[in-house]
């Protein structure tokens, strides 16, 4: 409990520091990933060309990736801009092949925050409203709505530890934050909820068995956790080993997305067990 | 279709001027000539759609497989240009009469450009003459238009004026009288699909609804194909893991849940196939997820299974009560992936909503093949067990 509290802490700390990069799709700018048939063609060299064009003003970032192919960041571009881009780097390098491009404009990157923050909310709401609602038949000793709030805690605590991990990675290497990463949220919260209601469901169940009898709900709670504790490990596990695997094997563009996924869903499942039992046994006794 | 290669082109729809009674129709009508454009590109299966996010109208074109995307952008992007040329002999001498198209080869007439051109044009209909029954390309143009059309028309009684589209001229009618009012009837050499053409091309260049290109994603088809080849190794590895997880954890157990696991997939990929849905890599991202998700149900119907056994329940019995009692938690978790993936699929983009479509049919699929299929197994299998131990 307070190993999380501290660790979501650290977490808003990171974000709250070094903030989140936006990607493009966010922000609006242009992504553009190429190929040179030429050999020796260097980051710098792509850098200097294009920003001699100047054709747009605003900062230009080229990389290369681990493919051997470059990958420059531009504001957004129209298609004449691309062009003539295209057209000085086609000049100074000889042949180049364009693997992927894209240009978002500012408002459709913008409109795309919105959005994505609504989703967030509306999920986190959504899977709380629904779990006060399924737990709804079992108000006594712990109210129901008490199940949908502490579910709420923990989903908090579930995306803010991956969050604050792309900041810190966000620092180190400039990894940006993409509509994928949103995605990888929300897929989160869907998933780390799993465990948390095998939790709450047996609970549910002890508490109904002992009905009338004189057990501590500390006890029941203990217990419950103890039982299920073997199939939450078991059914993170399977998730975990798909998700090692895509890690490792799958296309390197998911790399960030499927990592969000999996530090999300490990502390997804670390959370059900340490953070929404004991946060329903504090708040129930007080 | 990020799997194909292809590009996705978003363009922005200034309706600012549009009157909000007609902005419906004005978006359809520039859907539709956007698409029949895009349909001559010859790629397969374009899609063109509208979106409307915060206020604005977005005209969304994927070309999945597309060759030369510029090209396609010019095109999409291009109005009909027509425009109106005055008439001016440049053989003094012929006299009889006015220069008419036939004089063109002989080039003795030129022409003066005007300042009358389709920008002026806010509409146009597609009639047929009344006498001839030909065709005709009725236009209206703007109040700034019209005054042009009038003081041309008043300069030119008696003679010819020439209609240019795309710098072809396509008739060349001899003015009567000034026209005010600012209407004209274009009757060239029509067919009624030709003259249907034209309108459809006006009304889509008259739009007082610019287009421009705010977005633009382009994936070459080998970027793609890589993509395509990693993902399914990778899911395919991930099956198996799964796999080899349940039977050393389950044993025997875990030998029906690979069968249901198996059904699984067969049974997603052929709703996928039959509904259909677009395979994007988040999409298959997402299917691969739900691999991992599938065996939930049966690990935890597995768990409480052992533990009635430990209570002493006969295998047949504890089998049904690990199944009757894992349910709800069951039922409850796969609701909260649910409800995720309806958000997804209603706050996102196309490119996202693969992914939420794929999950949300996964997780359907995956209550029906690890509670029923694997029930139904177990139930014929271990049901003869009982009976041949008596």
């Amino acid at each position: 409990m307070g190993f999380s509290a501290l660790a979501v802490l650290v977490c808003w700390v990171f974000v709250g520091i070094w903030g989140l990069r936006p990607g493009i799709d966010l922000n609006g700018g242009t992504e553009w990933q190429m190929t040179f048939a030429k050999s020796g063609v260097t980051e710098t060299a792509i850098q200097e060309t294009l920003q001699n064009a100047s054709v747009v003003s605003g900062e230009i970032n080229v990389k290369q990736s681990s493919d051997g192919s470059f990958i420059a960041r531009l504001p957004n571009l129209t298609n004449e801009d691309h062009q003539k881009y295209l057209d000085v780097l086609k000049q100074k390098f000889g042949d180049v092949t364009e693997k992927n491009y894209s240009s978002i404009g500012p408002a459709v990157g913008s409109e795309l925050k919105t959005k994505a923050m609504w989703a967030i909310a509306l999920v986190l709401i959504g899977i709380s409203l629904f779990i006060a609602w399924a737990f709804r038949k079992v108000s006594e000793p712990v109210k129901s709505w008490k199940y949908g709030v502490v579910t709420l805690l923990t989903l908090v605590h579930d995306v803010s530890i991956p969050t604050g991990l792309l900041a810190l990675l966000g620092y180190w290497t400039g990894i940006e934050i993409d509509t994928n990463f949103i995605v990888a949220l929300l897929v989160v919260m869907g998933f780390s909820v799993h465990d948390t209601i095998v939790v709450f469901d047996r609970i549910r169940e002890n508490l109904t068995l002992n009905r009338g009898r004189k057990i501590d709900l500390g006890d029941i709670i203990r217990f419950s956790v103890k039982e299920t504790f073997a199939r939450s490990i078991n059914t993170t596990l399977t998730l975990i080993l798909v998700l090692v695997v895509l890690l490792i094997f799958g296309p390197p563009s998911l790399f960030y997305f499927i990592l969000t996924i999996l530090v999300g869903t490990i502390f997804g499942t670390y959370s059900s067990i340490f953070v929404a039992s004991p946060l329903l046994y504090l708040w129930q006794r007080r | 279709m990020d799997l194909a290669g292809g590009s996705l082109l978003t363009y922005q729809v200034d309706l600012s001027k549009v009157n909000s009674a007609d902005r419906d129709s004005v978006v359809t009508g520039l859907r539709d000539v956007i698409e029949r454009r895009v349909n001559l590109f010859g790629v397969s299966e374009p899609r063109v759609y509208t979106e409307n996010a915060a206020g604005a109208t977005r005209l969304v074109v994927e070309l999945a497989g597309i060759r030369d995307i510029n090209q396609a952008i010019k095109e999409i992007g291009a109005t009909p240009f027509l425009d109106f040329r005055e008439v001016v002999s440049t053989a003094s001498t012929t006299g009889a009469g006015n220069p008419g198209i036939a004089d063109l080869a002989s080039s003795t007439i030129g022409f003066v450009q005007t300042n009358l051109n389709g920008r002026y044009i806010v509409g146009a209909q597609l009639n047929l003459n009344s006498v001839t029954r030909e065709p005709e390309v009725a236009i209206e143009f703007n109040d700034e238009g019209a005054k042009i059309f009038a003081d041309l028309t008043a300069r030119n009684v008696g003679k010819p004026l020439a209609i240019f589209l795309d710098n072809q001229l396509i008739e060349m009618p001899t003015v009567k009288e000034a026209i005010s009012g600012g209407k004209a009837q274009i009757s060239g050499n029509f067919t009624v699909d030709s003259a249907r053409q034209l309108v459809e091309r006006f009304n889509a260049g008259a739009l007082p609804a610019p287009v421009t290109l705010v977005n633009q994603e382009t994936i070459s088809p080998d970027f793609g194909k890589e993509a395509l080849d990693k993902a399914v190794f990778a899911g395919f590895l991930g099956l198996v893991a799964v796999i080899i997880f349940m039977i050393i954890f389950y044993r025997q157990l875990g030998i029906f849940a690979t069968f249901a696991l198996l059904m699984y997939t067969a049974l997603t990929l052929a709703i996928f196939k039959i509904l259909p849905v677009t395979m994007t890599l988040s999409g298959i991202a997402g299917f691969i997820l739900s691999i991992g998700m599938a065996v939930d149900a049966n690990i935890l119907v597995f768990e409480r299974t052992k533990e009635e056994l430990k209570k002493g329940l006969s295998h047949y019995s504890a089998i049904e009560e690990g199944f009757r009692r894992a349910w709800t938690s069951i039922r409850d978790s796969n609701i909260s992936t649910m409800i995720t993936a309806a958000v997804l699929y209603y706050f996102t983009s196309s490119f996202v909503r693969g992914f939420a479509l794929t999950l949300f049919i996964g997780v359907l699929v995956s209550m029906f093949s690890a509670i029923t299929i694997t029930r139904t197994m177990l139930r014929i299998f271990i049901g003869q067990d009982r009976e041949l131990k008596k």
